[in-house]
């Protein structure tokens, strides 16, 4: 690990003015951030410790819904009463990513900005667009498992590998941001950005900016499912996820909020897809006709060539349950 | 609050290079080497150890981020005279063979009863907010944050299986 130097933050606004030089970073649970020092993937100059600012409570909010606390824990979040019990599918996502040591410890707004576990990223040997712009992107036409199939460009093909995230853009969740120009909130579907041809910039944060709390709206009926599609059955990144709610009246879809995980360089979300479900009887054309928009442009790499049938039919496996909850 | 980090009871300095994991302070600043560095990225779980009353990987932290905190190891958990029911355990199934990830292990199903204890789900669990019964399958999701590569997991979940339906002593 290079040299830094380490400060514990003593405010908000001591933080933003800390981490708005290029080489200074902010630190939470850094269970991504130290493991990407280590491989001197990030050599910050400076480290601002955030854990004792505060901004880790969970607590309602006034219209019903719920406030994650940007420094609360995964694992805080995930067992909280009320996530448990109206926002299973945020439960059920967090439980589905890591271990228990790295929930324990990494926290909500950490986990938003975790970085992608591509083998070129994280290797300082290999061609990276994302660490070294301009050096080439060695996964195109390289190990390309994990990468992702919609949204690439020609400079990137990495993707989000969160899971948490995905199931707050099916819930429609808004991202509280804190920086010296003052606060601003945006949702998360707009937090994270395609690679295009800054694969650098990863989400909306401008240095200085932390995340301080995640806005979860009042709880919607219907059924929540997250399903996670991986090579082995505990901690591995998603091939493909989906987190839907999904909920029928008078047999036809009246809700259809659909997220999709280890697609694209951000938790993926398409309106259209919804469309073509409301107002509709469950039925396996519609769900294919839902599954060629959601793929109309996708892109096989190669060895991930097989993400696009998989996803097709991990949307018909979790929707067909939803229906079946439903009735 | 001091500038201190407690281990196992005793009070000890934080270092003074800032890069210092909470694992090379436990293993070569106080000596306490019963916690092992395997991959020191957060990987096998073979550094886990129990931070006011938390497992995490003490790889994937600084000892500077710990001001205050309290730390229990392996050392902490028992002696070879009086050992903990689940390093009894560990012992009577013959839990390892290397026993390299041994510690870890240890201080993992430790925290990971007291989770259960608390009703806290897992991806295995079949309802979020129902009874936990800790069945194989809930200890092995539960216990995924720890690899031997031995592979000795048969024998680990047996021990830790029969320390929970023991209960704690």
């Amino acid at each position: 690990m290079r040299p830094f130097q380490y400060i514990r933050a003593p405010s908000l606004s001591e933080t933003s003015k800390l981490t708005a030089g290029e080489d200074a970073l902010a630190i939470a649970g850094g269970t991504n951030l130290l493991d990407l020092m280590k491989l001197q993937v990030e050599t910050p100059a400076l480290l601002a410790d955030i854990n004792r600012l505060g901004f880790s409570e969970i607590e309602d909010t006034d219209d019903g819904g719920l406030r994650l606390g940007a420094l609360a824990t995964n694992t805080e979040t995930a067992v909280h009463p009320r996530v448990r019990a109206d926002y299973p599918v945020l439960a059920r996502a967090i439980l589905a990513g890591a271990t228990q040591q790295l929930r324990n410890k990494a926290t909500n707004g950490g986990n938003l900005c975790q970085r992608t576990r591509c083998f070129y990223f994280t290797n300082i040997d290999q061609p990276c667009n994302k660490r070294e712009p301009g050096s080439g992107c060695g996964a195109i036409d390289g190990i390309a498992k994990l990468h992702a199939v919609l949204g690439t460009s020609d400079q990137c093909i990495a993707t989000y590998p969160g899971d948490m995230a995905v199931a707050l853009s099916a819930l429609g969740a808004v991202v509280q941001i804190s920086g010296d120009k003052g606060e601003r909130s945006v949702p998360v579907r707009d937090f994270h950005l395609l690679p295009g041809d800054t694969p650098w910039i990863e989400n909306v944060l401008e240095a200085g900016e932390i995340i301080t709390g995640i806005i979860l709206p009042a709880p919607v009926g219907g059924t929540q499912i997250y399903r996670k599609v991986r090579e082995r059955s505990s901690y591995a990144f998603a091939l493909v996820s989906v987190a839907a709610i999904i909920e029928l009246t008078d047999g036809k879809f009246s809700r259809a909020d659909l997220a999709f995980g280890g697609l694209a360089h951000k938790p993926w979300h398409d309106p259209r897809v919804e469309e073509v479900l409301l107002g509709q009887h469950p039925s396996d054309a519609l769900i294919d006709k839902a599954a060629d928009i959601l793929l109309e442009d996708a892109r096989g790499y190669g060895e991930n060539d097989f993400k696009i049938p998989l996803t097709r039919r991990t949307l018909r496996a979790v929707l067909t349950q939803a229906t079946e909850d439903a009735a | 609050m001091s500038d201190t980090i407690t281990v196992n009871g005793t009070a000890n300095p934080l270092p003074d290079d800032p890069r210092v994991s909470l694992l090379d302070f436990l293993r070569h600043d106080i000596g306490l080497t019963g916690t092992k560095k395997g991959c020191d990225h957060g990987q096998c779980g073979a550094c886990t150890v129990i931070v006011n009353g938390i497992r995490i990987n003490s790889c994937l932290t600084l000892a500077a981020m710990h001001e205050g905190d309290s730390v229990t190891t392996i050392e902490g958990l028992g002696t070879p005279d009086e050992p903990s029911a689940l390093q009894r355990a560990f012992l009577e199934h013959d839990g390892f063979q290397c026993g390299y990830c041994t510690p870890g292990q240890i201080c993992s199903a430790t925290a990971m009863l007291e989770e259960i204890a608390a009703g806290w789900p897992s991806d295995a669990s079949e309802s979020l907010e129902g009874h936990i019964v800790t069945s194989r399958e809930e200890i092995r999701e539960r216990m995924s944050g720890n690899i031997c590569r031995c592979g000795a997991y048969a024998n680990i979940v047996a021990a830790i299986e029969e320390v929970a339906a023991g209960g704690q002593s």
